[in-house]
């Protein structure tokens, strides 16, 4: 019979029986860990600041000549939440498609930044803004008001998905 | 027989009074804090700081959480007993303080009073040692009266872990009445004047003690009764806002009194080392009463310290582990202590 015995009389030496070094030893440590500095986070007043890799809210690219996006609806194919909603709209511009209307919502989302990665136009990127508080469900859908972000403010992303892609556009 | 005066009647009263609400309350709400506060340091956070200066105010935050929470009653509950209980708890936890010597006596005018509510009380010994074990009442009935199977296992736990452990408790403590020679608790603590304390004598006495308190207040690492992993709650499963909250308070309370028996006991009680001495006071002086006041609460606060951090350092016991702790392992040491002290004293006299 193959039977092994495991009894915490034989696994345990007879220091280990007595239980109180072994006491004394964990109880060292608990109170060398209370000087020890504090992790906590002091949140509202200390705040995070992301680095580029971070992924928060998506948000649509604003540069010097308008909105990046040509409304392709790429991003709205491959979102796995169904989270973004696209309608083309056509102009007389040299770049003629721009999007209608464009909402992506914050209910659905997850965050997962696939929208980015298919974008062709890169047009759409992943924010550092991780403060997603609504007060109510129709707060959550946003539109493109609240999506344009002046490029200024997304140099941090651009950057990093410039020097991580895996292919060029 | 003995009448006693109204005058004494009316001192006992304001005692009792001042012990309620300048010792049990204010010590509960100090130890939620310094819980909260602890804990939080040995896990390398800051805790409560947000409500008050420090978060000082933390606990009248709990309080007032509880009292607005809503008191559910389950409906296949024994509404009598499910009332009772908490009460059951809360009562027996605050009674044990009325023999705690907090100090000798303090003469003012002619009188002389005593830091104490029953200070004269010959078996004062055997009445803690009754009370701490009426205390498993309130727990086991709460367990008993929610109609809950987690909560019954949490109270038949407690009930089993207080058989186990009240016998050796009480049988530590007889190497420390054989030296001190009463059952009164002041006059045990007189005995151990002149840093003549008992944890010199009686260390292993000390131990037992110490082990049976925290398994006799349901502390960690002896907190089966609500171990929440396997139990949900355990007993208080099935208690929410005040009642819950009443709970709390008398676990607090039976830390402080546990604190206090432990100190009184083995570690001199009220007495004040040399200081006395040094400045030349005397019995029944107001300093001597305040300085012995003030050395009892800081050995208390030591022992309420090592409660606090013993339960955020140890994991908790196995059933099995318990039950052969106790029976097994401490019972035969208590009784081979008295059997040591009784040859000691024997042979020295």
């Amino acid at each position: 019979m193959n039977v092994t015995e495991n009894i915490e009389s034989q696994r345990l030496s007879f220091w280990e029986k007595i239980y109180l070094p072994e006491i004394v030893k964990g109880m060292a440590l608990t109170l060398k860990q209370m000087f020890e500095p504090k992790m906590t986070r002091q949140y509202p007043e200390e705040r995070f600041e992301p680095t580029g890799s971070y992924r928060g809210r998506p948000v649509l690219v604003l540069d010097e000549s308008g909105e990046r996006c040509v409304a392709c609806g790429l991003c709205s194919r491959v979102c796995p939440a169904i989270a973004i909603e696209v309608q083309a709209a056509e102009t007389e511009r040299e770049k003629e498609r721009f999007p209608v209307k464009f909402e992506i919502n914050m209910l659905r989302c997850i965050l997962c930044g696939f929208c980015e990665e298919v974008c062709p136009e890169e047009a759409i990127v992943m924010s550092k803004d991780y403060e997603m508080v609504f007060e109510n469900r129709e707060d959550g859908i946003l539109g493109k008001d609240k999506l344009l972000v002046p490029i200024a403010q997304l140099q941090d992303r651009l950057e990093y998905l410039r020097s991580h892609q895996y292919y060029e556009h | 027989m003995y009448a006693p005066l109204i005058e004494e009647t009316l001192i006992a009263a304001i005692k009792v009074v001042i012990l309620l609400f300048g010792v049990v309350l204010p010590g509960a709400s100090a130890c939620v804090y310094f819980e909260r506060k602890i804990s939080a340091w040995i896990q390398q956070r800051i805790g409560p700081n947000r409500v008050g200066p420090l978060g000082l105010l933390q606990p009248i935050a709990d309080v007032v959480k509880l009292l607005l929470k809503e008191d559910i009653v389950p409906a296949a509950a024994d509404k009598k007993f499910h009332f009772l209980a908490p009460l059951i708890s809360i009562t027996i936890a605050v009674a044990v303080f009325a023999v705690i010597p907090f100090g000798n006596y303090v003469l003012i005018g002619n009188t002389y009073t005593y830091l104490s509510i029953a200070p004269h009380l010959n078996v004062s010994v055997l009445y803690v040692l009754a009370l701490t074990s009426i205390g498993v009442y309130g727990i086991t009935l709460a367990g008993w009266s929610s109609n809950n199977k987690y909560s019954l296992l949490g109270g038949l736990r407690s009930a089993s872990q207080m058989i186990s452990y009240e016998l050796s408790m009480g049988l530590s403590l007889i190497g420390v009445l054989m030296i001190g020679g009463s059952l009164n608790l002041n006059e045990l603590v007189i005995a151990q004047s002149g840093l003549k304390w008992n944890v010199f004598y009686q260390p292993l006495g000390f131990l037992i003690f110490m082990i049976a308190s925290y398994a006799e207040t349901n502390r960690s690492p002896f907190d089966l009764p609500e171990a929440e992993p396997e139990l949900v709650g355990g007993y208080h499963t099935e208690y929410s806002g005040m009642k819950f909250g009443i709970f709390f308070l008398a676990e607090y309370a039976n830390m402080i009194a546990a604190s206090a028996m432990m100190v009184t006991f083995f570690f001199g009680g009220w007495q004040v080392p040399f200081l006395p001495e040094i400045l030349g006071l005397h019995d029944g002086d107001l300093l001597l009463g305040l300085l012995q006041l003030g050395a009892f609460t800081a050995k208390v606060a030591v022992f309420l310290f090592i409660f606090i951090w013993v339960r955020w350092s140890l994991p908790r016991f196995r059933y099995d582990q318990l039950m052969n702790l106790g029976w097994k392992v401490l019972l035969p040491l208590a009784l081979l202590n008295i059997a040591v002290t009784g040859t000691v004293m024997f042979f020295l006299k």
